[in-house]
């Protein structure tokens, strides 16, 4: 009875949490379809056209192209420099190790916005900020997270398998492409899917190591937010969100798959 | 037989931390220690107790305090529930719950103004449940639900890891030697969840402290964070980046005292990662 209870106060929770997570979300979906322009609370007649004008709209789109290409690019310099020095790490001493991990939590440690105006200082003294600029600066704050995917794979892995393969006459770098790589594999997707996400949500950062005229979504809602061009932000949000189930559908599959296939075999991990 | 030596592979990594990580640190120091004609001062260090700077930075620090907090005594219980339920650490229930951090920070901020602006829909809904309307649109209130829904997940995520972690044998022996809820909470699940628990307060703590783009868009400018001071000082007609990197120098010796006054209690353990 008491267990009953309890069951149903705790569903009752997770509904409750959910609902608050999602409202924002569903507002935003249900904002973008409302026909009203001035005031997105009443409604105002179901139209389509915030995604006509979004299409066409080159501020936003721009916004939208260079935010996945910052994202990508950081995060891909990010995860392979990332997995590197943690495979440099293997065979280190452990001062040096604990230097290098030490460095790694600076970033994290530090809070965004001195992050970036440390960067700034650096880039307006020695450079122009420039795109170039801006995605240094976002493997910069991104790296930590992939190290510290990365990093437990390759304490857990088993060196015994790699050093058979150089027995057998396997060279290094063959052997770490062959026999490594895929065993930290799992470490390095979720080290780059971290990477990626920390940079596609980045203000702060951008925000003070952007060039002029270049905007990532963050940098331009926060530009444009008080003027006209809402609707098509609230579609563009939309979208994302439409992407981002597409993509959780997708991976949660995988994961399932895999976890099937594990359990099949009767592997634990 | 000229053997590669691995250790080279952490190369490019030192050169970029210490190029993109370090350097600009010490920047921040110089600029921070000197004035406009590039003399040694304690000015800009110590103006971080003039009142003008010292009640944003309090402030800063009790928001983020209230934030750190509320996430932390709504996601725990979630986390205790969700780890009831889920089988293993990625089922969907659990992405579920994090999926909203994807969204794009600033389109969840946005979200938030809807809802609370004067004429937005919380207030709709109010009055057509005839209740009376609440202003919270501008006030620390409407800042510190902001804050603590784009953070939320950094809270959850590491206690929940930290709870899938423990064996449930333990606490099924514990019951079996008649251990009650509350013992089993306190004695078995809170300490075996605090490395999860001290990554999610930092993760959250952090940025909240310095947050000032949230106060911008919910506090309408009117609720003056250390986060803003230190923009305006970079950003606005009457920027110095000197008294701007002292501010920040300031900001992150704070945070690194909060820090190592609070992992005083942290075992030493190895931190759950958020992912």
């Amino acid at each position: 009875m008491v267990n009953k209870v309890k069951n149903t106060a705790g569903k009752l929770y997770l509904v409750l949490i959910l609902l608050v997570l999602y409202m924002p979300i569903a507002l935003l979906v249900v904002s973008s379809f409302n026909a009203s322009e001035r005031n997105k609370a009443i409604w105002g007649g179901f139209t389509i056209s915030a995604y006509k004008k979004l299409i066409h709209d080159e501020t936003v789109m721009d916004a939208l192209y260079t935010t996945l290409i910052l994202a990508g690019g950081a995060a891909f310099i990010a995860t392979v420099l990332g997995t590197l020095v943690c495979i440099g790490m293997i065979n280190m001493k452990k001062h040096s190790k604990s230097f290098i991990l030490g460095v790694t939590q600076i970033p994290l440690l530090n809070s965004d916005i001195v992050t970036g105006i440390a960067l700034m200082l650096l880039f307006t003294r020695f450079a122009e900020l420039s795109f170039a600029t801006m995605l240094v600066a976002h493997v910069t704050f991104i790296i930590p997270y992939v190290v510290l995917s990365v990093q437990p794979k390759v304490v857990q892995m088993n060196l015994s398998t790699y050093e058979a393969a150089l027995d057998l006459g396997a060279s290094q770098l063959y052997a770490m492409w062959k026999v490594m790589l895929p065993e930290i594999m799992p470490g390095i997707l979720s080290g780059f899917l971290l990477a990626f996400t920390m940079s596609l949500d980045d203000f702060s950062v951008t925000y003070f190591t952007k060039a002029p005229g270049i905007h990532t979504m963050s940098t331009m809602v926060n530009a444009e937010y008080r003027k006209g061009i809402q609707t098509e932000i609230y579609a563009l949000s939309t979208i994302i969100f439409v992407i981002i189930l597409f993509v959780l559908f997708i991976i949660n599959r995988r994961t399932e798959k895999a976890a099937r296939l594990e359990a099949e075999s009767g592997v634990e991990t | 037989m000229g053997k590669l030596n691995s250790r080279l592979l952490a190369g490019p990594y030192i050169i970029w931390m210490a190029l993109f990580t370090v350097i600009p640190l010490c920047l921040v120091v110089y600029n921070a220690f000197t004035n406009t004609g590039g003399t040694f001062t304690l000015e800009n260090v110590a103006s971080i107790f003039d009142p003008v700077n010292s009640k944003p930075l309090w402030l800063s620090f009790k928001m983020s305090l209230v934030v750190t907090a509320v996430c932390f005594l709504l996601s725990f219980p979630l986390a205790m529930v969700l780890w009831k339920y889920s089988k293993n650490k990625n089922s969907l229930i659990v992405m579920v719950f994090i999926l909203p951090m994807w969204m794009n920070f600033m389109l969840r901020t946005l979200a938030w103004r809807l809802i609370l602006l004067n004429n937005g829909f919380l207030n709709h809904a109010l009055v057509l449940a005839g209740l009376n309307p609440v202003y919270l649109m501008n006030t620390k209130a409407a800042i510190i639900l902001g804050t603590a829904y784009d953070y939320f997940p950094f809270m959850l995520l590491p206690i929940y890891n930290a709870l899938v972690k423990i064996d449930k044998d333990i606490i099924n022996a514990a019951k079996d030697l008649g251990a009650t809820g509350f013992v089993i909470l306190k004695r078995i699940i809170l300490p075996l969840s605090l490395p999860g628990i001290v990554s999610g307060i930092t993760m959250v703590f952090v940025p909240s402290i310095s947050e000032f783009v949230i106060a911008d868009m919910l506090g309408g400018g009117k609720v003056y964070l250390i986060g803003n001071v230190i923009e305006q000082a970079f950003n606005s007609g009457y920027a110095d980046i000197h008294l701007g990197s002292g501010l920040s120098l300031s900001l992150m010796g704070i945070i690194v005292i909060s820090m190592l006054v609070y992992r005083f209690f942290d075992k030493g353990e190895e931190g759950s990662g958020i992912w």
